[in-house]
């Protein structure tokens, strides 16, 4: 599986985020918008991750918080625009660390025999905030540990 | 490292001549005529290239006799690959999470055959 393509000019306000799937887009559209999968992938495993509303509906609200394992919490708040489709959605992204610096995510959906690839364009209100956002707290030193996703995978047990 | 420190190290990467003056730095210490040398670059654009690289803190100059040296300095270069690579490791995580929660939805799924495709 190809990598995250991460792009992050300099001087522009703007980050994109491409990523191959091996499944079909309805699979990905479910695993971006229903709250039960969302905790289950999103942020590194070593954050207990709490979804306190994840309303993916034109004018929804949604906000998971992120708990590490001294007890630090960090709160994500935004707002859902337009349907979510197969084709994508699009949400507004508050870090409660940094309130009033929101960005615009557009997320898109594109199928090709059976494989999806998404590719998330998020706008800063400045390039600051873009920069501030790839130095944030996501920086202080992860180890990627595989333990929790073999514990996922195996709780998943496939029916027939 | 400061987002304009940021800014300045990634803009004076973004351009091909400098990235390939900072690998022949990587061989140690260079004057501005030997850096010309491979380039079909004269030695005043060199020299604003090297200008571009000291602002950003990639490269530092002295003297030895009458000649003036460019060297390497590694540690703005290497703050900035690793501020990189953790958001990085952050989505590949992420990512990498998804796809498994992907292959245990698809297998236990009967609706469709296990081979993908429509």
């Amino acid at each position: 599986m190809a990598k995250t393509q991460i792009t992050a000019e300099p001087g522009v306000p703007f980050i994109d985020i491409t990523r191959e799937f091996d499944a079909p887009r309805d699979l990905i559209l479910r695993a971006h918008t229903d709250p039960d999968l969302i905790v289950q992938w999103m942020g590194p495993s070593r954050f207990a991750m709490t979804v306190e509303r994840w309303e993916a509906r034109d004018g929804g609200g949604w906000r998971y918080v992120q708990r590490d394992a001294d007890g630090n919490e960090w709160g994500f708040h935004g707002v859902f625009h337009g349907p979510a489709s197969l084709d994508g959605l699009t949400q507004t992204f508050e870090f409660e660390g940094a309130p009033g610096h929101i960005s615009l995510g557009t997320l898109t959906f594109e199928e090709r025999n059976g494989r999806t690839v998404t590719h998330v364009h998020s706008v800063y209100q400045s390039v600051e905030d873009r920069d501030a956002t790839l130095a944030s707290g996501m920086a202080d030193g992860m180890n990627a540990g595989y333990d929790r996703l073999d514990d996922l995978v195996a709780r998943l047990t496939p029916v027939g | 490292m400061s987002p304009d420190q940021l800014n300045a190290v990634f803009g004076a990467l973004a351009d091909p001549t400098r990235r390939a003056i900072l690998a022949r730095l990587t061989d140690g210490d260079r004057t501005v005529a030997e850096l010309s040398a491979p380039f079909a670059v004269s030695q005043p654009a060199i020299s604003r290239h090297l200008k571009v690289l000291e602002r950003a803190g990639l490269v530092s100059r002295s003297r030895r006799a009458t000649a003036r040296l460019s060297h390497l300095e590694a540690e703005p270069l290497r703050e900035a690959t690793t501020w990189l690579a953790t958001y990085q490791e952050y989505w590949d995580e992420s990512y990498e999470r998804l796809d498994a929660l992907l292959a245990a939805l698809q297998a236990s799924r009967t609706d469709r055959p296990s081979a993908g495709g429509e």
